[in-house]
């Protein structure tokens, strides 16, 4: 049987999320699959044009709304489902925006949802971490279920350019609901590397002690063009913002390298950071659970080790 | 009666170090400390102190499970909370089944607002909240770090990728908590001696009118691939010089 697969794209009015192509990569490795992605918008000429070059897209389907100038998963989600209809899975990211959106279009839908798809061994198979990445499971999704998934953007690099997708306006089906009203957002925007998909990530832990030291760590990112986390401690502490936060409950992320700078490195905390190719730590405590993890491990105080770095790097 | 509310989940302790059971049915649960769900825990607290300051009259819990959840719930009371509700079946529920068990007490308990926390940390769906707000045809506000009430309104900050995002809602709505929103208070043994006596009723899927579907069946479980143990390099220089012999530099 063939399968018809729907992807909600993230955005953030201009620009496609790499998330997104992602997805896209994810849905292509269902067996005989046909990929449509859907782009809900105040404005969609160019998110389309971007979702239309993703390769193994056939079809872009645009929704036109003032409503969706911002992510509200109570204005999209009735959208989503009225358009659900012909299609075997629903998918969208396992960010912040799809894990908000996809529980609820899965309850409209009267159907299950996978959360964080790893790998997908079937149309109707796939593998999930649970116990925050500590096992795997298997799961087959029963009876001819319509499948909502949310996919673990960590586990897939992005689909290529290249492909030239055909693009539909469909109808705003749906009035919107009144209840749910944007207010504002605090995106502290930066030029430095976005976390989610830099190559290189320096993170921070408590052993900073403050805002102030905290800098050391900017310092050091910049000079190696790479982006800045945090763990948990870090960030309750008030030393990194929020959006900075690596693991269970923060950012899932596969970096190429990721510099581990006094963390001790809490299962919370190494499941965020499982899939990056190598992964440096340094740490004053030779017996930090770090270690167990690192693939190059440097015991000493990183407040002599990290201005080190910065004068050898020069 | 204006009310709060709150679901919970016994899961494993989070500090427990899992391990899965030899033939890969499940995970060893045997002898293992349990817990309320971290995340679910916060929502307590939060209802805890919004009551407290006189914006709430009632905090009920609910918890849906097996007898063994019990003692969950007494700790629940012993934090504060009025009353718990124990939907019991020794079915696991599926996230949607569970949403409609809540939103069939939702009908009964007429609360104001819902508080979830935002993901159990067992299973890792984060689902709940988000479907049972679907099934109620109400607000959501998901991943909360703030929340400020007025009569009629809620205004929640929510921790998203981007940042913190600002979301004003209508009430009724349901609202899962995040990490960052409060610190749970420390249960002190008076307030367990207390909490024995709290109302605890015991309730039945067939009593709901929910008949829970089946739609995903877990085959197996398998431990996560292992990373094999690096090598120490002594000072800064042979770390850099490490990271260029690999080419990441
Ligand atoms: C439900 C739940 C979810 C969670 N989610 C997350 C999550 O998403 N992300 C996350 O990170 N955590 C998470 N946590 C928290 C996690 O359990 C840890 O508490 C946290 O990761 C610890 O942060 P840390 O390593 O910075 O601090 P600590 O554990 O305090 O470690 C600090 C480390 O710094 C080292 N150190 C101190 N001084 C120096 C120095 N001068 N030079 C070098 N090293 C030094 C110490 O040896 C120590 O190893 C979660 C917890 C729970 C319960």
């Amino acid at each position: 049987m063939s399968q018809n697969i729907l992807i909600v794209a993230e955005h953030d009015g201009r620009t496609l999320s790499v998330a997104t192509a992602k997805c896209v990569a994810c849905a292509a490795t269902v067996p005989d699959a046909a990929l449509t992605v859907v782009v809900c918008a105040a404005d969609t000429a160019t998110l389309s044009q971007q979702a239309a070059a993703l390769a193994g897209v056939g079809t872009v389907l645009t929704v036109e709304h003032p409503v969706h100038a911002h992510p509200l998963a109570a204005a999209i989600a009735p959208q989503i489902a009225a358009l659900a209809g012909p299609y075997t899975h629903v998918f969208g990211p396992s960010s912040t925006f799809g894990k908000d959106l996809m529980p609820r279009i899965a309850a409209l839908l009267k159907t299950v949802q996978v959360s964080d798809i790893m790998a997908i061994e079937s149309a109707t198979r796939f593998r999930r971490p649970i116990y925050a990445g500590n096992a795997i499971i298997t799961v087959e999704v029963l009876d001819g279920a319509q499948v909502v998934g949310t996919v673990r953007t960590a586990s897939f690099q992005p689909a290529a350019a290249g492909g030239s997708a055909r693009i539909e306006a469909a109808s705003p089906l749906i009035e919107p609901p009144s209840h749910t009203r944007f207010v504002s957002v605090s995106a502290a925007r930066s030029d430095r590397p976005d976390l989610q998909t830099a190559a290189r990530v320096v993170s921070g832990g408590r052993a900073l002690g403050s805002a102030e030291n905290f800098q050391l760590l900017y310092g050091l990112a910049d000079t190696l063009g790479a982006a800045v986390g945090a763990s948990r401690a870090a960030v309750d502490a008030g030393y990194a913002p929020n959006e900075l936060q690596v693991g269970q409950t923060g950012k899932i992320i596969a970096p190429e390298l990721y510099i581990a700078i006094g963390i001790s490195g809490a299962i919370q905390h190494l499941t965020g950071i499982k899939d990056a190719r190598t992964i440096v730590a340094i740490n004053k405590d030779p017996d930090a659970p770090i270690f167990e993890i690192a693939d190059f491990g440097l015991v000493g105080d990183l407040f002599e080790i990290v201005p080190q770095l910065q004068k050898l790097l020069g | 009666m204006k009310r709060i509310l709150v679901g919970i989940k016994r899961v494993v302790d989070y500090n427990v170090r899992i391990r899965i059971k030899p033939d890969g049915s499940g995970v060893l649960t045997d002898g293992v400390k349990m817990s309320v769900n971290p995340f679910d825990e916060i929502a307590l607290e939060e209802a805890l102190r919004i009551k407290e300051r006189g914006a709430a009259e009632e905090v009920v819990v609910v918890t849906v499970g097996p007898a063994d959840c019990q003692p969950q719930l007494r700790t629940c009371l012993a934090m504060g909370a009025d009353r718990a509700l124990h939907v019991q079946t020794d079915t696991a529920l599926e996230p949607l089944a569970t949403a409609g068990v809540l939103r069939s007490l939702i009908e009964r308990e007429q609360p104001f607002l819902v508080l979830l926390g935002k993901q159990a940390i067992d299973d890792d769906n984060g689902q709940t909240g988000q479907m049972l707000a679907a099934l109620w045809d109400r607000p959501q506000a998901t991943f909360a770090s703030k929340i400020e009430l007025t009569e009629e309104k809620a205004r929640v900050t929510r921790e998203v990728d981007a940042g913190l995002e600002t979301l004003e809602i209508d009430l009724p709505a349901v609202v899962t908590v995040d990490l960052r929103l409060n610190e749970p208070r420390y249960v002190k043994l008076p307030d367990i001696m207390k909490a024995k006596k709290k109302p605890l009723e015991t309730l039945t899927l067939e009593s709901l009118g929910v008949t829970p579907r089946t739609q995903l069946k877990t085959l197996r479980h398998e431990p996560p691939a292992q990373r094999s143990k690096g090598v120490r390099v002594n000072d800064a220089a042979e770390l850099l010089a490490a990271l260029k012999q690999k080419g990441l530099l």
